[in-house]
């Protein structure tokens, strides 16, 4: 359920860039949002979807998102989510700061290995 | 608009959350079907991937709310849904806390306005009552006022002080007011300077008593209360510097007080200046309050060491006249104990509403008790609803907070009904309440008294919540979901909760019927006690004051008293009429002295005090007080001044042994004065109340040798109350004789204080009747609430167990021995309750002692009846379940599911 622990965030706002991200590729619904994460990422990475739905509203709310009335694959109706102008700011905000954080925890990492 | 505008948009979001998170399930049902895999196992597989989809929406529903609150608010509005589908459990519950609450709003209004909220003067603080102690004085010094000052104390204590603001004092008076319509007494109050500066309240109109008013030699003045202006001037502004008649003396108007000002606790209608002549000053006179306001940042303890010092200084600067012995008061030990104005004002009345209040909050705990029991009944019910919910993900936080507020809300609802019972019941209690009660018009239903309320009802709602909630938040949903009412005959945990708070209030009525059967027995007590007066209800009392400037010569002035009596004893129906000083129960004693008893020797020199009264020949005969030997007063005694008297047993008993004996003895008061024959002995007067003792009177002619005065000066006392003994006493038609008769005598004199004996009784007897009637409230209430707390139990147990009672019947089980089987059970939680209820009674018990009279706390018989009562109570309103159970039919009860 929502608080699978294996299936943790890795840190706050992890989530949120990796869909801003995959939105700036093109609008997608969430199913779809789903798949692709854990296409790309070759099964390492899976979204919760107790975790993807309310952050998809919280970014909604946010204004990075937009949600517009659309048919899915299969043709059944759903939400398309699309990446907002503020949203497409945040993100280059947000990857700045996570290829940052990346770069620390590599160094860190590498001075202990030795 | 704008919150319109949002609350549709955020319908749209919660359908496109929906709408979303339904694709996703079926889009992967799709997938997986292409797998190969059925329909139905497909569904089952996406959805249980998926999550919990409830509640997947409801938290992403959240983002575009307050949550906390708006659950809550759902919550509420839930809980009034299932409370509007059960009415009359909502109504039962509401009414026993509408009732609860109700009660303890109207007492916390009366403590509040009596004993908390501050006096209703600047910095009341700084106020204090001038208290003397006086150990060696006798029953000059009492238990309501202490001693009182002495004009010549005000004198040294206003002159010598360090460290009052101001002082000073009065005494309340009657004054006969003419010339405005008809002659009328009105109570007064006569004021030293500095009483208006001490208590600091600024004058309606005109100006307040100023120095030269207290001028003895001075202009006359005068000053109007409010009501007084009001009724009878209609607050006409003009009035200031007319001249009224105020006991035939010509006084100017020169202020009025503001509505609502009261001096200390004492409501009046006129204010005369105290005009002492500071040249001719006696110790003597001991009949003045004092009042005094501290400079700032003084204590009372500073104040006190300051005027202890005074004392000495007073009887070096005064005597009581040539040959007399200034230091004589020492051995009256006078020592300063002044205490705040508002401790004195609240006097002792302070203990009974504690108690009061002590247990109408006991009360309160018995109705949470039985709203509690009400509520684990109704959450059994919901057991399997509740079990479901926190299968499906709901928190134990969740459930017990739903279960709390559904409890709060009650709380609050009962609340606001509370008000409306407490507006009634505050005005019930201020048109029947104790009218000795002080600060009564004070009291009303303010601020502090509403928070108290809101206060009360969320608290009681949390707590009788809690208990429900405690026990239903920890629902394992396993172990309750698969088992069905076929199995289980009752919930033990359940009945175990139940079984605690039934104890629990069986405990807690006992407690409050045993305070209440302890009031009972006091009361009979007091009712059994010879008052030293008999008939009270045929007997009329008025005051009648005649003015020295009205009639000077003291001879005339017993002479209109004396046709007086003849015209009232004229009117048909009276048997007999007298008058005296005091009569028993008004609580202004004429006066105290010492008594010389002829071949005594006393210690130091000095006799104990006695307390005089004034008395009329036919004065006993009219009160019903029982001459135990000798013979009255005659008018032939008074006039030709004979040198006789009359005493009371106890004291004739203390002096010569017994009442026959102390005829013919004598006594006197001082070493110079005559000696004076004994000639009656009547039976005790309890003047002070009934709960006080007798205490020893002399009583002396209503005319005679002031003994005072050094020369022989006939005096006669002006302030008298009749007493007259007639079945006709208190009705509209003789009071309307009476007031003729007095007037065919001399129409300026006014009658005042009307009343008859049984009302003065039944004042003396006000504060106990008053506890009585509120601890009876409160004892029924709790008694009648905890019956149905055991009626509910049982009746809930037979109710879960019928089935086991049929089958059990089917066996062969006797219908008496199921009866029985509740009964015993109903008696096993009374008499652990009666157990825990004994031990608490006893300690409570003696924080009640001094509102006790002639029984001890643990009075025996108390002790053995309530409980008896209790549990057969208990036995009868179980019997009436467990007779149900026994009347089961075994073949429909088995039937039934």
């Amino acid at each position: 359920m929502a608080s699978n622990p294996e299936h943790r965030d890795l840190f706050p706002g992890a989530l949120e860039v990796m869909i801003l991200q995959s939105l700036r590729l093109k609008p997608m619904h969430g199913y779809a949002l789903v798949k692709h994460i854990k296409q790309v990422s070759d099964d390492l990475l899976q979204v919760e979807e107790g975790s993807l739905y309310p952050a998809l509203q919280r970014m909604l709310k946010e204004g990075w998102l937009d949600a517009q009335t659309g048919i899915s694959a299969k043709g059944r109706p759903t939400r398309i989510y699309r990446l907002t102008d503020a949203g497409v700011r945040h993100l280059e905000k947000e990857v700045v700061s996570v290829e940052k954080m990346f770069a620390g925890i590599t160094r860190v990492l590498a001075v202990a290995k030795i | 608009m704008q919150w319109f505008a949002k609350f549709f948009s955020r319908r749209r979001r919660y359908e496109d959350i929906s709408i979303s998170i339904q694709e996703h399930i079926d889009e992967r049902t799709d997938e997986l079907m292409a797998d190969g895999i059925p329909r139905k196992q497909a569904e089952q597989a996406a959805r249980r991937e998926f999550g919990n989809v409830g509640l997947v929406e409801e938290s992403s529903r959240e983002v575009w709310q307050w949550p906390a609150l708006e659950s809550i608010l759902a919550d509420f509005k839930f809980a009034f849904r299932r409370l509007g589908k059960s009415p009359g459990f909502a109504a039962t519950v509401l009414l026993t806390l509408a009732i609860g609450v109700g009660a303890n709003t109207v007492v916390f209004s009366v403590v509040n306005g009596v004993l908390l909220k501050p006096l209703r003067y600047p910095d009341s603080e700084r106020l204090v009552s001038l208290w003397l102690n006086a150990p060696g004085a006798g029953g000059l010094a009492n238990f309501s006022n202490g001693l009182q000052l002495s004009t010549s104390m005000y004198f040294t204590f206003l002159e010598h002080n360090r460290t009052f603001q101001s002082m000073g004092i009065w005494t309340p008076s009657n004054a006969s007011v003419t010339g405005v319509g008809e002659p009328e007494q009105v109570p007064s109050e006569v004021i030293s300077d500095g009483v208006l500066q001490t208590l600091d309240v600024p004058p309606a109109a005109g100006r307040w008593f100023a120095q030269a008013d207290q001028d003895p030699h001075g202009a006359k003045t005068v000053m109007l209360s409010y009501g007084y202006w009001q009724r009878r001037f209609g607050e006409d502004r003009n009035v200031i510097g007319r001249v009224i008649q105020v006991d035939a003396q010509s006084r100017e108007i020169v202020g009025i007080m503001p509505r609502g000002f009261r001096l200390v606790d004492r409501d009046f209608d006129l204010l005369v200046p105290l005009a002492p002549d500071r040249a001719h000053q006696i110790l003597a006179g001991f009949g003045f309050s004092g009042i005094a306001r501290l400079k700032p940042g003084i204590s009372i303890g500073q104040a006190d060491a300051d005027i202890a010092r005074l004392i000495s200084v007073w009887m070096d600067s005064y005597s009581n006249g040539p040959g007399t012995n200034p230091h004589f008061y020492e051995r009256w030990r006078i020592s300063p104990g002044f205490r705040s104005l508002k401790q004195q004002v609240i006097g002792s009345i302070g203990g009974v509403l504690w108690v009061v209040m002590a247990t109408v909050g006991l009360v309160m705990l018995i109705v949470c008790t039985n709203v509690a029991n009400l509520l684990l009944v109704r959450a059994e019910s919901r057991h399997q609803e509740l079990s479901i919910r926190a299968a499906l993900g709901a928190s134990r936080m969740r459930i017990a907070r739903e279960l709390l507020i559904e409890s709060v809300s009650l709380g609050l609802m009962g609340g606001v009904i509370a008000v409306v019972v407490a507006v009634a019941g505050l005005r019930l209690l201020i048109a029947f309440g104790p009218t000795n009660l002080p600060r009564l018009s004070e009291i009303s239903l303010d601020g502090r008294s509403l928070g108290f309320t809101l206060a009360l009802s969320v608290l009681s709602g949390l707590l009788f919540g809690c208990i429900s909630a405690l026990r239903y938040a920890r629902t394992q949903s396993s172990a309750t979901m698969g088992t069905t009412t076929r199995t289980a005959s009752t919930s033990r945990a359940r009945q175990r909760s139940s079984n605690v708070l039934v104890t629990a209030q069986v405990s807690m009525a006992l407690v409050l019927l045993v305070s209440a059967v302890l009031m009972i027995r006091t009361f009979a007590a007091l009712r059994n006690v010879e008052p030293g007066f008999a008939d009270p209800e045929h007997v009329q009392t008025m005051h009648i004051w005649i003015p020295d400037l009205l009639i000077s010569d003291p001879l005339t002035a017993t002479h209109v008293q004396n046709n007086i009596v003849d015209k009232l004893a004229a009117i048909p129906g009276v048997t007999s009429v007298g008058f005296a000083g005091a009569v028993p129960m008004e609580y202004n004693d004429p006066n105290w002295d010492g008594i010389r008893v002829e071949g005594k020797i006393y210690e130091g020199g000095e006799p104990p005090l006695r307390l005089f009264n004034f008395v009329s020949p036919a004065y006993f005969n009219a009160m019903g007080t029982r001459l135990v030997a000798g013979r009255d007063f005659t008018w032939t005694d008074l006039y030709d001044l004979r040198l006789k008297v009359i005493v009371s047993e106890n004291l004739a008993q203390e002096s010569w042994g017994s009442a026959v004996a102390a005829i013919g003895k004598r006594l006197r008061q001082f070493d110079n004065s005559p000696w004076q024959e004994v000639i009656g002995v009547v039976e005790d007067v309890r003047m002070h109340g009934v709960d006080e003792k007798a205490p020893a009177i002399v009583y002396w002619p209503a005319m005679l040798n002031d003994p005072y005065t050094p020369k022989p000066t006939i005096d006669a006392p002006r302030f008298v109350t009749y007493a007259i003994h007639s079945d006709r006493a208190g009705t509209e038609s003789f009071l309307k004789q009476v007031q003729q008769a007095v007037w065919s005598v001399n129409a300026s004199l006014p009658l005042a204080s009307v009343n008859t004996m049984q009302e003065l009784y039944s004042q003396s007897l006000a504060r106990t009747s008053f506890t009585l009637v509120m601890l009876a409230i409160a004892g029924t209430m709790a008694l009648s609430l905890s019956l149905i707390g055991i009626y509910g139990v049982i009746s809930y147990a037979v109710s879960q167990r019928t089935r086991e009672m049929g089958i059990r019947l089917a066996l062969g089980a006797q219908k008496g021995a199921l009866r029985w089987m509740f009964v015993r059970s109903a008696l096993m939680l009374t008499a652990v309750g009666i157990v825990i209820g004994l031990g608490a009674a006893a300690a409570l018990m003696r924080l009640m002692k001094t509102l006790l009279f002639g029984i001890s706390p643990l009075d025996p018989l108390t002790f053995v009846a309530v409980p008896v009562i209790l549990a057969t109570a208990a036995a009868l309103a179980s019997y009436l379940p467990a007779r149900r159970a026994a009347g089961i039919d075994p073949v429909e009860a088995l039937r039934a599911e």
